[in-house]
C-alpha cells in the first residue's frame, strides 16, 4: 500500500474552542480507530498518517478534514462521530504531552 | 511434456546382476566430487555381496549407486551450500544420497518445519549470499506449501533453484499415498511464476537440465526455477559404464543497455537541472552499491533508495530517500533502475470510493528506465504494475549498465556542468540535514509510550548493534530512517510480492548465509509474520543459526486493521469494529515462551521501554554464544 498522507497544514487556520472531556476522547480516539494510523499517543505512523499531537492544528480545520478528507484519510462522518465526541478527541490531542528535546535523547544522538 | 522415456530397468525389477555394474562404474569413472570419497569402498561392497550370493535369480535388495548419487554430485558441482527443506517420501532418494554419500555438506540439509519456510529461507539466503541456495520438496503437497513463497521470489527477481520429488511411471507407485502424491506435470503449479522448469527422464538429461536452471535463475532477472526429480530416476542404480557428462558451468554475463540507449540517457542526465536517480532492486551484488555511489556523485544527483535491496549508503549526503515527494515533483530528469512501480512512483493514488490517481512529475519531465523486468515478462499474476509513460526503456540489468553509463557521463562533463553540479550539491546536503533532524524530532514522540513506539525499539535496537558487524534480515521503517547502513549486506530488501509469513524464514535464511562471516543478523519480526510458520524458530535452534529476532509485536495484521476501517468509515457504520478478524489478541501470545519451548533464548513480553536494553543485552549474549534469541517487544501499530 502507498503513503497515506494527511495534509492538515492545507486547511483552514480558523480555530474553534474545544470543550470536550480528554479522557473520553483518549478512548474514542481508540475505539474509532484513530489510533491505527496515527498512532495510540497521537505522535503518528511512518507511511500511515501524521502526528496529531501535542498542539494540534485547529478544531475547526481537524472537524472539517475528517468530515471531508482530500487525501488518504477514510472520512469519518457525523453519522458515526458526533461533534461532541470529536470535540472529546480534539481535547485528547490537546492533552498529549511534549516529549523530551531531541538533545536529551542519548539514543537519538549515536 | 512428453512421458516417454527409453526402455531402462525398473527399480522392482532391477536383479542383482548389473549391482556389480555399478560398483564398477563408480570405481572407473571420472571422479566426482562425493564419489572420490566413496567408489573403493562401494566396490568391494558389491564383491562380496556377489561372492556371497551368486545366484542371478535371487531378488537384488541392495545397490550401491542410486542415480541419486549423481544428482548429488550434480549439485555440488554447482557449488550449493545448503538444501533448505522438509522431508517428503517423493525425494527420499536424494535425501538419503546428500546425507550418506554427500556427507551432509556442501550442501548441507537444513531441516524446515514448513516448504513455504524452505523456500524463503533460500530467498533469504540469496538476498545475502547473491547466489542460489537448493531446496527439496514434495511434487504436489510440498510445492503447494511452497507456492507463495515462490511468488515471493518470482516478484522479488530472486533466484532459488528447486527440485520437487514426483513418481511418473503410474505402474512402480506404491498404491495409497504415493498416488495422491505423484502428478502428471508437476511444475504447471508454480509455472506462472517461476523463470523455468524440466523434467528430467535420464541422468544425462538432469545433469543438463541442473546447469541450464543454474545458469537461467542467475542471469537477470534472477527468478526461482524447477526440477522435476523423478523417483525411479532417483533410486534406480546406475548401469554399468553409465557416466554422465557433466557440463561445462559458464554462467551467462548479464545484459547490459545498449550503447546508444546509454548515450542518451547520459545526455539528458548531465543536462538536467534537478536530475534524481531512483533505485529499486539495483544493487545485486557488493558491486552495485559502489556503482550508484559513482554514478550519483558523478552527477552529483541525489538518490532515492526504495529499498528493494541494499543500494545506497544511508548516510551519503546524496541520500535523499526522506525527500522522495519533493525531489519526484521538482525533477526534469528521473532515472529509474531496476524500479518496481516506476508509474506509482510518479503518481500519487488516492484510495477512496472513487479511486484517482494524478502526476506528480512536471509535464515534461523525462524518465529513464534500466529494467531486467521488461527481458522476461508473464501475464497472468499482474505483479509488471502498471505501464509508465517512459521517454527512454532499457531492458537491461542496471548494475551491469552503471559502469557504461558513469563512463558515458564523464565524456560530458564540462566545467560550466561541473560548477552547476556542485552548487546542485550544496542544495541538496543542507535539505538533507534539515530531513533527517525533521525525521529525529517525529521519533521523539511517543519516546515514553507504553505500548513502545517503534521508533523507540528501533533506536535502542540500533544503540546495541550499532558497533558490530551488523546486517538487517528484514525490513523496518524507522531503522532505515535513522540507521547507518553502508554495506551491501546491511539491508536484504522486501519479501517481493507481499505475502505474509516471508519475514521470519527469510530472515532466517540470511542469517544462515551470514553466519559464515560471524556477523550479527537481526530482525524486526512482525507477530502476524511469524504465526505463519513459527516452526522457523526450531530450525533455528536446531542448526544453531545466531539471530536475534525482536519483535514488533502490534498484536494485529496491522494493514489489514486499516483496510477494515477504511471500508466501515466508507459505509458510515461499526467504525468501532476494525479489530475483529484482524487482530492477533484475546489470547495474547507469549512470544518468549514460544521461543523458549523451541530451544530460542526468550525475552519479555516487554512493554516498559526501560525494560528494552537490558534484554537486548542478555539476548546478544546468547546471539554471541552461536544461538538464536527472540525478544518480545509490545509496540505501537506502526
Amino acid at each position: 500500500m502507498r503513503t497515506f498522507i494527511i495534509t492538515f497544514a492545507a486547511l483552514s487556520l480558523f480555530a474553534q474552542t474545544s470543550a470536550g472531556n480528554a479522557q473520553n476522547g483518549r478512548k474514542l480516539f481508540e475505539n474509532y480507530g484513530c489510533y491505527q494510523c496515527h498512532g495510540r499517543e497521537a505522535q503518528g505512523g511512518l507511511g500511515t498518517g501524521p502526528r496529531l499531537g501535542p498542539k494540534p492544528i485547529p478544531f475547526s480545520a481537524v472537524q472539517r478534514y475528517i468530515r471531508q478528507p482530500t487525501g488518504q484519510m477514510p472520512p469519518y462522518t457525523a453519522k458515526v462521530v458526533s461533534d461532541k465526541d470529536l470535540a472529546d478527541i480534539y481535547a485528547f490531542l490537546e492533552s498529549v504531552k511534549q516529549p523530551p528535546a531531541v538533545k536529551d535523547i542519548p539514543l537519538l544522538n549515536n | 511434456m512428453a512421458a516417454s522415456r527409453k526402455p531402462s530397468l525398473g527399480r522392482r525389477n532391477f536383479i542383482k546382476g548389473t549391482v556389480g555394474g555399478a560398483a564398477a562404474l563408480a570405481a572407473a569413472s571420472t571422479p566426482a566430487p562425493a564419489q572420490q570419497e566413496q567408489a573403493a569402498r562401494s566396490a568391494s561392497a558389491a564383491v562380496v555381496t556377489q561372492e556371497r550370493d551368486p545366484s542371478p535369480s535371487v531378488e537384488v535388495l541392495t545397490a550401491d549407486h542410486p542415480g541419486s548419487d549423481f544428482m548429488i554430485d550434480v549439485l555440488k558441482a554447482l557449488g550449493f551450500e545448503y538444501v533448505f527443506a522438509n522431508p517428503g517420501s517423493s525425494f527420499r532418494g536424494l535425501h538419503e544420497s546428500l546425507v550418506n554419500y554427500g556427507g551432509n555438506k556442501n550442501p548441507e540439509f537444513i531441516t524446515c518445519c514448513h516448504e513455504e519456510s524452505s523456500v524463503a529461507m533460500a530467498h533469504g539466503y540469496a538476498k545475502i549470499e547473491g547466489k542460489p541456495a537448493c531446496v527439496f520438496a514434495h511434487g504436489t503437497v510440498g510445492l503447494q506449501h511452497a507456492s507463495m513463497a515462490i511468488y515471493n521470489a518470482y516478484v522479488d527477481r530472486a533466484p532459488v533453484f528447486m527440485i520437487i520429488g514426483n513418481t511418473i511411471d503410474a505402474a512402480t507407485r506404491r498404491p495409497g499415498v504415493e498416488w495422491a502424491h505423484s502428478v502428471q506435470d508437476a511444475a504447471v503449479l508454480v509455472r506462472d511464476f517461476t523463470k523455468w522448469d524440466d523434467m528430467p527422464l535420464s541422468l544425462q538429461h538432469f545433469a543438463e537440465s541442473a546447469v541450464r536452471a543454474y545458469k537461467i535463475a542467475t542471469t537477470p532477472p534472477n527468478m526461482p526455477v524447477l526440477l522435476v526429480a523423478d523417483g525411479d530416476l532417483q533410486e534406480t542404480p546406475m548401469r554399468s559404464g553409465e557416466r554422465p557428462h557433466l557440463p561445462k558451468i559458464t554462467l551467462a554475463s548479464p545484459p547490459q543497455g545498449d550503447s546508444g540507449a546509454v548515450a542518451e540517457a547520459a545526455r539528458l542526465l548531465v543536462a538536467a537541472e534537478n536530475p534524481v536517480i531512483v533505485a529499486d532492486r539495483c544493487a545485486r551484488t557488493p558491486a552495485g552499491l559502489k556503482l550508484l555511489v559513482e554514478l550519483a556523485e558523478t552527477l552529483q544527483a541525489p538518490v532515492i533508495n526504495q529499498f528493494g535491496r541494499m543500494n545506497f549508503p544511508s548516510a551519503h549526503p546524496l541520500n535523499q530517500t526522506e525527500r522522495s515527494r519533493a525531489l519526484i515533483s521538482s525533477a526534469d530528469v528521473i532515472l529509474g533502475l531496476e524500479v518496481w512501480d516506476f508509474w506509482g512512483t510518479v503518481h500519487s493514488f488516492r484510495d477512496q470510493l472513487q479511486r484517482t490517481s494524478q502526476p506528480m512529475i512536471k509535464s515534461g519531465t523525462k524518465l529513464i528506465s534500466i529494467s531486467a523486468t521488461d527481458l522476461n515478462t508473464k501475464s497472468n499474476y499482474q505483479d509488471f504494475q502498471r505501464f509508465p509513460d517512459l521517454d527512454l526503456s532499457m531492458a537491461a540489468d542496471s548494475e551491469a549498465t552503471l559502469p557504461a553509463l558513469i563512463e558515458a557521463c564523464r565524456r560530458l562533463l564540462t566545467a560550466d556542468r561541473k560548477s552547476a553540479f556542485e552548487q546542485r550539491a550544496k542544495k541538496l546536503d543542507q535539505a538533507r540535514h534539515a530531513a533527517r533532524e525533521r525525521m529525529r524530532v517525529e521519533a521523539s514522540y511517543a519516546w515514553d509510550a507504553s505500548p513502545i513506539s517503534t521508533a523507540r525499539l528501533a533506536m535502542e535496537v540500533w544503540a546495541q548493534i550499532k558497533d558490530k558487524d551488523w546486517s538487517l534480515v528484514s525490513s523496518n521503517a524507522w531503522a532505515q530512517r535513522l540507521w547507518t547502513f553502508d554495506k551491501h549486506y546491511q539491508h536484504i530488501g522486501g519479501s517481493g510480492g507481499a505475502g505474509v509469513g516471508y519475514g521470519a524464514p527469510a530472515a532466517l535464511g540470511a542469517a544462515v548465509a551470514n553466519k559464515k562471516y560471524a556477523r550479527l543478523s537481526v530482525s524486526i519480526q512482525n507477530d502476524g509474520d511469524l504465526m505463519y510458520a513459527p516452526g522457523v524458530l526450531w530450525t533455528s535452534a536446531h542448526h544453531g543459526v545466531p539471530l536475534l529476532s525482536v519483535m514488533h509485536n502490534n498484536r494485529a495484521y496491522h494493514q489489514e486493521v486499516m483496510h477494515l476501517q477504511r471500508m466501515a468509515n466508507r459505509h458510515q457504520r461499526g467504525i468501532n469494529t476494525a479489530e475483529i478478524g484482524t487482530t492477533i489478541k484475546n489470547p495474547n501470545i507469549d512470544y518468549a515462551a514460544m521461543a523458549r519451548s523451541m530451544g530460542v533464548h526468550g525475552e519479555g513480553p516487554i512493554t516498559d521501554a526501560n525494560d528494552l536494553a537490558p534484554a537486548l543485552k542478555r539476548a546478544l549474549e546468547a546471539v554471541s554464544r552461536g544461538e538464536p534469541a527472540l525478544v518480545d517487544v509490545v509496540t505501537q501499530p506502526r
